[in-house]
């Protein structure tokens, strides 16, 4: 999973959300220790004000958690993570709804169509 | 502590015509400021003024709290925008020249970042690329351990690959008592990596603001909010 940046909006969120995605998908494993924030910057090019603004974020949720001295960890509780994974989950398919109305498709005819892919991709 | 920057109704004349008009500017410590804005907008008169290669013609820079001078020049590690090295000289001899210049210098840190993008130290300057030789400029300034970088176009030359090296340099190198300002055309390379960004324009700060700011506000990038400011 590379990092990716969209012009529209703060960096600091996307890097919010783009680590999220690697806790939640487990590239970072819970209980583990996160890189630190300079290597982090410098893997995703980006200033290291700006991760520490969005390390500290997923801190404030629970998602990430201090140890004075040696660093940041993935919380343990994986309760939690399942939670942030939900919610994610249904961000997109609100999102991919949304499209899906724009093009002409009520959501009887969307979940007919995803039926019928998912089956072709089974195959 | 003393802001490392502080310009105060800062005023350059070039004869008749104004270079800078009355700029009121703070920078801090430990943040990455891109210094953006079309040509001619006063980039690096404000740079040469903070270098002490210019004078004044009104108002006050100053560095750490003081005029630029021997003192200020001990804790400012500088790029020009225009290469000032020896063509005769080995890149190794520059290191040694450096190293005799500034007590800050770490020429291990230099022959580190050589080896990284396949410099070889014993090749005379005058043999190397353009590109090659701004890539060791740059590798000598980012090589002292200074309290402000100013760096006048410094990826203008290179190609993408040495230019995210170059940035990663930058990041790798952060440090909380330290400033960085970069000025440059090319907003889109280095946004993902500054804090700040002031927009010159005609000689006056048109807009200074953190980059997530802009971007939470304006909702595009400042690469499209510079071409629309300061569309042709």
């Amino acid at each position: 999973m590379g990092w990716k940046f969209k012009a529209d909006r703060p960096i600091y969120t996307q890097l919010v959300e783009q680590i999220e995605l690697r806790i939640v998908s487990g590239m970072y494993s819970p209980g583990s220790k996160l890189p630190s924030v300079r290597d982090l910057a410098a893997e995703a090019s980006v200033n290291p004000n700006t991760m520490q603004k969005a390390l500290a974020e997923l801190e404030q949720n629970g998602l990430l958690y201090a140890q004075r001295t040696s660093g940041r960890y993935i919380t343990e509780d994986e309760k939690m993570i399942l939670k942030v994974k939900d919610t994610i989950a249904l961000e997109e398919i609100k999102s991919f709804l949304q499209k899906m109305s724009e093009l002409g498709f009520n959501s009887q005819d969307t979940i007919y169509l995803i039926e019928s892919v998912a089956k072709e991709m089974t195959k | 502590m003393n802001p490392i920057l502080e310009c105060k109704s800062l005023t350059k004349k070039y004869g008749n015509t104004g270079a800078l008009s009355n700029i009121d500017l703070t920078i801090q410590r430990g943040r990455i400021v891109g210094l953006l804005g079309p040509n001619g907008s006063g980039k690096s008169t404000l740079i040469k003024l903070a270098n002490g290669l210019l004078t004044p013609t009104g108002g006050e820079i100053l560095i750490n709290g003081s005029y630029p001078g021997i003192e200020t020049k001990k804790i400012v590690s500088y790029l020009p925008e225009r290469t000032y090295l020896n063509d005769w000289m080995s890149v190794k001899e520059v290191i040694d020249f450096f190293k005799d210049f500034y007590s800050n210098f770490k020429p291990d840190k230099a022959y580190e970042m050589l080896e990284r993008l396949a410099i070889n130290p014993n090749d005379k300057l005058k043999t190397l690329s353009k590109g090659t030789k701004e890539k060791v400029q740059l590798i000598l300034v980012m090589s002292r351990e200074a309290d402000l970088y100013l760096l006048d176009e410094p990826i203008g030359g290179v190609d993408p690959a040495a230019r995210d090296y170059i940035l990663n340099t930058i990041i790798n190198n952060y440090n909380e008592k330290a400033a960085v300002v970069i000025s440059t055309h090319l907003i889109a390379d280095i946004e993902s990596v500054l804090d700040d960004v002031v927009f010159l324009a005609n000689g006056k700060v048109a807009l200074t603001e953190s980059v997530d700011e802009i971007r939470e506000k304006q909702g595009k990038s400042i690469d499209g909010l510079f071409r629309e400011v300061f569309k042709c």
